[in-house]
């Protein structure tokens, strides 16, 4: 049996122990993760990148809803955890659920400090921990007005650049002399101050907050509305962000009764005082420190990780590490320890029109910091000497000039690259050296930044380092490595959807022998992946006179029904809109009685699926079907699925519009035509939403002035919200946008990629201008769209009952009894 | 009769199975697929796909193999093997076309074990 293995948090240190056990010991673990957040494990470094608008969510998960179920993981979100019982080895969470546990994982994390001050507690007062803070900065920054921020470390410029960024006025008060005074010295403090000024941030330094003002509470509750200063001064302010420190989250871990110190204590194997529970990330304290950066909290995630597949000499402990500031355009570095003291000497560079500032501090001949202000390519090196407390001597001479000129090398960056010794560290947050990426180049044949970050996670977390890693498959690959490269359609050619489709038009490529001939396709008839998309392509660039090659098509397109596991297939018809009538019932239960269809059930998309229907059985239960006035809801296509709506204002005492014939109208006028993937619509009638509209590949939600159209949601493997298109006021309207953007979709999107992957790919804006904003452009897309809709608005069952490709439906031969042929 | 002999049984013509396609022979103890490729010559396989029984004859046909519908394994029409990285084997069937009739081996379907 398998032993079971909890853990309480999934954020990055957890996540990556669990991937690193998944690969030790696969099947050894059965494991459940409780997650306070209602969400997938992501990279928290980078939630400044989404701040700053530079990122979304998607770019930052680390995990997907797939790979859990992939797993096996048994992921609780949304679930904090209440108690642990050390004696039971139970594990309970708020909302009831108990687990058992053989091995039990602490990754609470940390909490962000927030001061005491009077009005600390006021709302408009946040801090920056997770992505809950950052969607409540977004929110309140839509709005503009005026920022604090207090904190000069990281979290907080990173935070203020970011509401910068997002159009606030943005002030930062910290209490020391400079900024960032734990990563660096007060020179390079003042060259950041500068830089962060100069993008229009208010620094005030050795700013003590005394207390937080609040509105007066005439005008609806109280909220923040200045801060005040031990001076007196007072900054008015419609946003405060605390981003002064965290401290390690340790409650769950001293309720249950185990040491906690500053953190929970660990040994260095990274258990607690309990042997069967471990803890890692922020919320542990190993060797009497606390971390809060990634790369240490990885190694800890390693220890773990090897401990539970019973390698019992891995142990943790804790070396230099270095930091990097992640806002665009400002360039930092620093390493090591940096502090003045006897015996240390330092070697000083400073440009100051180029704004560069270098100080390397020596003790013994041996590097044992580094800070680096406006050019930090050498950061990687620096930090190489201090961990291998290289002696240097002999290059001290232009050891501040960098690795180049140190060794003689050309000023060539992937020179530069080359000559780094194997174990030299590439990607901090990962601990990814040098010969572990170059050794995964060869050995598996990577070519794609993309594949190196699959197999080796270097600069797969926060990112800084991919320059690095494309010049060492540069450096390893030779010409080989082209980054510009494309993805190629199959193994039969090299070239990619998007080339594929432009030659199709270039070159009036009109059949599939065609594109395979002129494209010198490298396989005699294609494969089951090419064929499918060259059938589309072909389809979408000449309606009416490609001929569909039924051969080239997945089974449920070529017989217009879901293929099951037991090679019986499901039947749905169109219900406009989700609506139905009594005959359509008492049709279909007539239907279901006469084929002796085992299952029915309504679907998610409101409609009714028969399911187990023998193959020999569609055409009849399909004319039976359309005598009762239905027709084919293409359940199996790449194309309109279907169009879900709320009652709307006909009934609802909340609808604003008629949600439900609207639905209906954009049902019977989208239906039909082929898309690069399916498609999903849906209507609500306001913005209650019961349609669930905001999770399709096209919503609309009516409110009171008209319709807000609504695109690019995802709810399955991938979960997102939609993109707001924009509003119209007219149903007219409404139909021309819908059918511009899917015939945009049809034009652009590539085989099986679904729409938000499409939008993600070509960028909003793109969308938005040619499928709305420019009406010259929106006509002639919907006006395309309808053209195809001329070939393609056509009953296939109705096509089958009568006899169409009954060569499908019907065995060649019945061999009941054996008979031999003369 | 001996067990070792052909019995060639005429199942039909080459035209009525789709090129790039397939049809389906009932037998009493399960499905045969009939295959045509792109170039008409034709395969004989259990209609079973050695992964998870899924029907072969629905799959997409290209060079020599097909791709079975439910989970994409790729079987060669001329071994039954899976081919790529699964393993498994879907039980072939000798025929011959004569004169543009498809003739099965019905020995070999006599020696089928019972499902």
């Amino acid at each position: 049996m398998k032993e079971k293995l909890v853990v309480i948090g999934n954020g990055m240190a957890p996540g990556r122990a669990l991937e690193r056990l998944f690969e030790k010991a696969p099947d050894r673990y059965e494991v459940t993760i409780f997650n306070a957040e209602p969400r997938v494990n992501y990279d928290r470094i980078m939630l400044s990148p989404i701040l700053s608008g530079e990122k979304s969510f998607e770019d930052i998960v680390i995990h997907g809803d797939g790979w859990y179920v992939e797993k096996g993981v048994n992921l609780y979100k949304g679930h904090k955890v209440i108690g642990v019982d050390r004696e039971r080895r139970t594990v309970t969470s708020e909302h009831g659920v108990t687990v058992g546990y053989d091995k039990l994982i602490i990754a609470t994390g940390s909490l962000p400090i927030v001061i005491p001050v009077p009005g600390h507690d006021l709302a408009g007062v946040l801090t920056y921990r997770d992505l809950d803070d950052v969607n409540a900065m977004l929110l309140a920054a839509k709005s503009g007005g005026r920022a604090v921020v207090i904190g000069g470390g990281l979290l907080g410029l990173e935070a203020a650049a970011g509401l910068r960024e997002q159009g606030m006025d943005v002030t930062v008060l910290h209490l020391m002399p400079t900024l960032m005074e734990r990563q660096l010295d007060p020179a390079a403090g003042h060259l950041l101050q500068k830089a962060v000024e100069a993008r229009g941030i208010r620094v005030i330094t050795r700013a003590n907050t005394h207390a937080i003002i609040a509105t007066d509470g005439d005008a609806g509750p109280p909220r923040v509305k200045a801060v005040q200063l031990d001076d007196g001064t007072e900054l008015p302010s419609d946003l405060v962000v605390m981003a002064v420190g965290i401290r390690p989250n340790a409650a769950i871990a001293k309720a249950a009764g185990l040491i906690v110190n500053r953190g929970i204590v660990v040994d260095q194997t990274m258990r607690t005082n309990d042997p069967a529970i471990f803890a890692v990330g922020e919320c542990a304290e190993a060797s009497g420190q606390v971390f809060g950066l990634v790369a240490p909290l990885y190694e800890m995630a390693n220890v773990i990780a090897e401990q539970l597949s019973d390698n019992s000499t891995a142990t943790f402990s804790p070396s230099a590490v270095a930091t990097k500031l992640k806002v665009t355009g400002i360039n930092l570095f620093s390493a090591g320890d940096f502090s003045d003291g006897d015996g240390r000497e330092e070697i000083v560079l400073r440009d100051a029109s180029r704004c560069i500032y270098k100080r390397l501090v020596i003790n013994d001949n041996v590097l044992v910091g580094v800070v680096m202000y406006g050019e930090t390519a050498d950061g990687a090196w620096f930090f190489d000497l201090i961990k291998k407390r290289t002696d240097i001597t002999e290059l001290r001479e232009t050891l501040i000039f960098g690795q180049s000129y140190a060794g003689g090398a050309p000023l060539d960056p992937t020179a530069a690259v080359a000559a780094l010794p194997d174990d030299a560290e590439i990607c901090g947050c990962n601990g990814v050296c040098k010969g572990r990426i170059v050794t995964a180049i060869q050995e598996k044949g990577l070519t794609s930044l993309d594949d190196v970050r699959a197999h080796t996670k270097a600069s797969a977390s926060c990112g800084t380092c991919t320059g690095v890693v494309e010049q060492l498959m540069k450096v390893t690959l030779g010409d080989a490595y082209n980054p510009a490269a494309v993805q190629p359609m199959c193994g039969c050619t090299t070239f990619g959807h998007d080339d594929v489709r432009r030659l199709i038009v270039a070159k009036s490529l009109t059949t599939i022998p065609d594109v395979m001939q002129e494209l010198a396709w490298s396989t005699s008839g294609g494969c089951a992946k090419c064929r499918p998309a060259l059938n589309y392509y072909l389809l979408a660039t000449w309606p009416g006179t490609y001929k569909d090659d039924n051969q080239s098509r997945f089974i449920n397109e070529r017989v217009h029904a879901n293929i099951q596991k037991d090679g019986t297939f499901s039947v749905v018809p169109r219900m406009w809109g989700g609506l139905t009538t009594a005959g359509e019932l008492r049709a279909i239960a007539d239907i279901v009685d006469r084929y002796d269809i085992p299952t029915v059930k309504v679907t998610g998309g409101q409609r009714i699926d028969m399911l187990g229907v023998r193959k020999e059985d569609l055409p009849r239960v399909w004319a039976d079907l359309n005598d009762a006035g239905m027709v084919s809801g293409a359940a199996y296509a790449k194309g309109l699925r279907t169009v879900k709506t709320c009652v709307g204002k006909e009934w609802c005492r909340f609808g604003t519009q008629d949600s439900t014939a609207l639905g209906v109208r954009i049902e019977k006028f989208m239906w039909g035509s082929w898309t690069p993937a399916k498609v999903k619509m849906a209507v609500s009638g306001c913005p209650r939403n019961c349609a669930e509209a905001t999770c399709k590949d096209v919503g609309v939600i009516c409110v009171d002035s008209g319709y807000e159209i609504h695109f690019a949601g995802a709810a399955g493997l991938d979960i997102k919200g939609t993109e707001v298109l924009g509003h119209v006021a007219t149903d007219d309207e409404v139909i021309e946008v819908i059918a511009a953007l899917v015939q945009l979709y049809r034009e652009q999107g590539r085989y099986l990629e679904r729409i938000y992957k499409w939008a993600k790919r070509v960028g909003l804006d793109s969308i938005r201008r040619q499928a709305l904003d420019d009406v010259d452009a929106r006509r002639a897309l919907c006006e395309r769209f309808v053209h195809s809709q001329k070939f393609a608005q056509i009953d296939p069952w109705e096509e089958r009952a009568g006899g169409k490709d009954a060569h499908e439906f019907a065995p060649i031969a019945v061999l009941t009894e054996l008979e031999a042929a003369e | 009769m001996s067990v070792m002999e052909k019995a060639w049984i005429d199942i039909g013509a080459i035209s009525d199975i789709p090129a790039q396609g397939a049809r389906l022979v009932k037998t009493a103890r399960g499905c045969i697929a009939v295959f045509r490729t792109a170039d008409d010559t034709v395969f004989a396989l259990d209609d079973r796909c050695p992964h998870k029984g899924g029907p072969l004859s629905q799959g997409i046909v290209h060079g020599r193999s097909v791709t079975c519908p439910l989970h994409n394994w790729v079987i060669s029409l001329e071994t039954g093997a899976a081919l790529g990285a699964d393993e498994g084997q879907a039980r072939t069937y000798e025929l011959r076309v004569e004169g543009g009739r498809i003739l099965l081996d019905g020995a070999a379907l006599e020696n089928l074990a019972p499902e």
